[in-house]
Formats: structure tokens, C-alpha cells, sequence
């Protein structure tokens, strides 16, 4: 391996090493209710940075292709939309599974968690809409300007709404974050290189998955142009 | 005299103890029973597999890579 091209790649690993050591014998605040479930900052939060930084990639590369017209950039949207989404699946299990501990259920209508789970749709109808159109270039097209109307969306729906109404979870609504509780940084010391190995993860998962559709293009028409930078 | 020093014995116990119960329960005798380091162990031992086998993919799309490259010269 390249470790002049793939160093973030080594980066993440041990991010996520410490992050795993670290996050399980680290000194943490001691409270109620929480209790041993605060470590959950290292693993569960990190999952929505880093859906967040892959859909926002997938805006990106979408209105790249929105000006450029080729369809490598709509490949990386579509492939970053992928694995960001695979992100967001696993913070709703996880927080899921945290509120069972802490609230009392699985579920409960709350402006955060409902606003992530219409996010999740929203993603889930990205892929619906562009399975739904045999052209190629339209395609691309319809579903770059869709995926603008969904980023803004999330960002409505998952920082917004949930600040402004009255939320359960920590950091909204008038909860404490765990921005109250780290009195003495140690928790930022792990959460910091947690969210950016998470990050580079699923970077990481989105070139492979980008690279291995290069491939598939190449094979089914040798004339695919556009070669592989990632 | 002795009646007093009891009771404020009994006092200081009560005191101390409800002291230890102000603190939430934490994971305490876990850590100091020594085991948790075998679950840090298995969970570090589980992401370093997990990050071996990207690792071993992303080789082998680096390969298929090369190949496709190649074959594409061959037939142009």
C-alpha cells in the first residue's frame, strides 16, 4: 500500500484503535441515569458526523456533475449517499438501543429522533428516484438536484428542528450535551479522534465501493473515460 | 461521656456511608476486578481484523485496477 497516497487511511486505524482503548478505560464523568452508557459519545455520535461529512460529500460531488456534466462525479455522489446512509442506519440502531437503557423504549416521538428517521426516507427515496430513470445523464441530473433538497433537509430535520422544539436527547432541547459534563476535556481527548476515525471510515468504505463501480463501468463498456483517481 | 462518643461514632458511619451512596453506580469494581481489559482486548482485536480485511480489499481493487489498465493497452 501507497503510504504517501493512503496515510489517512493508517490515520483512521489508529484513531480508531485509541478510540476502542481508550474509550472503554478512560476516566468519565460519573452521573445518573447515564452512567457507564456516556461512553456511547465515542461510538454512537461519531455515526452521524460521519453520515453527516458523506452526504455532504454526495451534495458536492452532485453539483459538481450539476456543472460539469461528467458522470465520475455522479458516481461518487451516488456511492457517498451509499455509505453515508449505511452510517445513519447504524446511529439509529445504536441510539435506539442507548434510549431503551436511559428513557425506557425503543422509540418514542421525539422531534431528534423522528427528525433522523425522516432523514433516513428521505435518503431512501434518493435511491428510489434514481432506479426509477433509465437515462443516465437524466438521471444524474434529477438526482443531484434532489440530493440538494435532502442535504438541506437533513440539516433541517437533525440540527435544527430538535433545538428550537423541545427534545429528549442530550445537546437539544435544553439538555445538558456532554459538552456540560467534560468539565476537564478528558472526554474530547477520546471523542475528538473517535468522530475523525469514524469519518475517514467511511471515507474509506466509499472509495472502495466507488472504485469496485469504476471496475464494473469498465467491464460492461470499455469505453468508460473517466479513470480512476481515488 | 462513652454514650456520646458511640453515638457520634454511629453518626460518622451513617454520614461516610451515605456519602459512598451519593455516587452514581459506575463500573467501578469491573475495573478494579482487572477484566475489562480482556473486553477492551476482544474489541480492539476485532476492529484490527475488521481494518486487516479493508485493507486486504483494498489490495485487491488496487490489483484489478492495474489488470483492467493493462488490458485496456493490449486491446486498444
Amino acid at each position: 500500500m501507497n503510504i504517501k497516497k493512503n496515510w489517512w487511511k493508517i490515520l483512521a486505524s489508529v484513531c480508531l484503535l485509541y478510540t476502542v482503548i481508550e474509550g472503554f478505560i478512560g476516566e468519565v464523568p460519573a452521573r445518573e441515569i447515564l452512567n457507564e452508557t456516556i461512553r456511547n459519545l465515542y461510538f454512537h455520535v461519531p455515526m452521524w458526523f460521519g453520515m453527516m461529512t458523506l452526504l455532504f460529500i454526495s451534495v458536492i460531488y452532485g453539483i459538481r456533475h450539476l456543472r460539469n456534466g461528467r458522470m465520475r462525479d455522479d458516481l461518487i455522489a451516488r456511492e457517498s449517499a451509499h455509505a453515508g446512509v449505511a452510517m445513519g442506519i447504524l446511529g439509529l440502531i445504536t441510539g435506539s438501543l442507548w434510549a431503551r437503557y436511559t428513557w425506557g423504549t425503543w422509540w418514542t416521538s421525539d422531534t431528534k429522533l423522528n427528525g433522523a428517521a425522516i432523514t433516513m426516507l428521505i435518503y431512501f427515496a434518493y435511491f428510489v428516484l434514481r432506479g426509477s430513470v433509465e437515462d443516465e445523464q437524466k438521471r444524474a441530473r434529477l438526482s443531484a438536484v434532489y440530493s440538494i433538497f435532502a442535504f438541506v433537509m437533513m440539516m433541517v430535520f437533525i440540527m435544527i428542528l430538535p433545538r428550537m422544539e423541545d427534545s429528549l436527547h442530550p445537546g437539544n432541547g435544553g439538555n445538558p450535551g456532554f459538552s456540560k459534563y467534560d468539565l476537564d476535556s478528558k472526554m474530547r481527548m477520546v471523542f475528538y479522534p473517535a468522530v475523525l476515525g469514524w469519518i475517514l471510515l467511511g471515507v474509506w468504505i466509499m472509495t472502495i465501493r466507488v472504485r469496485i463501480a469504476t471496475l464494473e463501468n469498465q467491464l460492461h463498456e470499455p469505453t468508460f473515460t473517466d479513470h480512476p483517481t481515488l | 461521656m462513652k454514650r456520646i462518643l458511640t453515638f457520634l461514632f454511629f453518626v460518622l458511619t451513617v454520614i461516610s456511608m451515605s456519602a459512598q451512596d451519593a455516587r452514581p453506580e459506575m463500573a467501578d469494581t469491573l475495573r478494579s476486578s482487572g477484566k475489562i481489559y480482556v473486553v477492551v482486548c476482544v474489541a480492539a482485536i476485532v476492529l484490527c481484523g475488521l481494518i486487516v480485511y479493508l485493507v486486504t480489499i483494498d489490495r485487491k481493487i488496487s490489483r484489478l485496477e492495474k489488470e483492467m489498465a493493462s488490458q485496456k493497452k493490449q486491446t486498444p
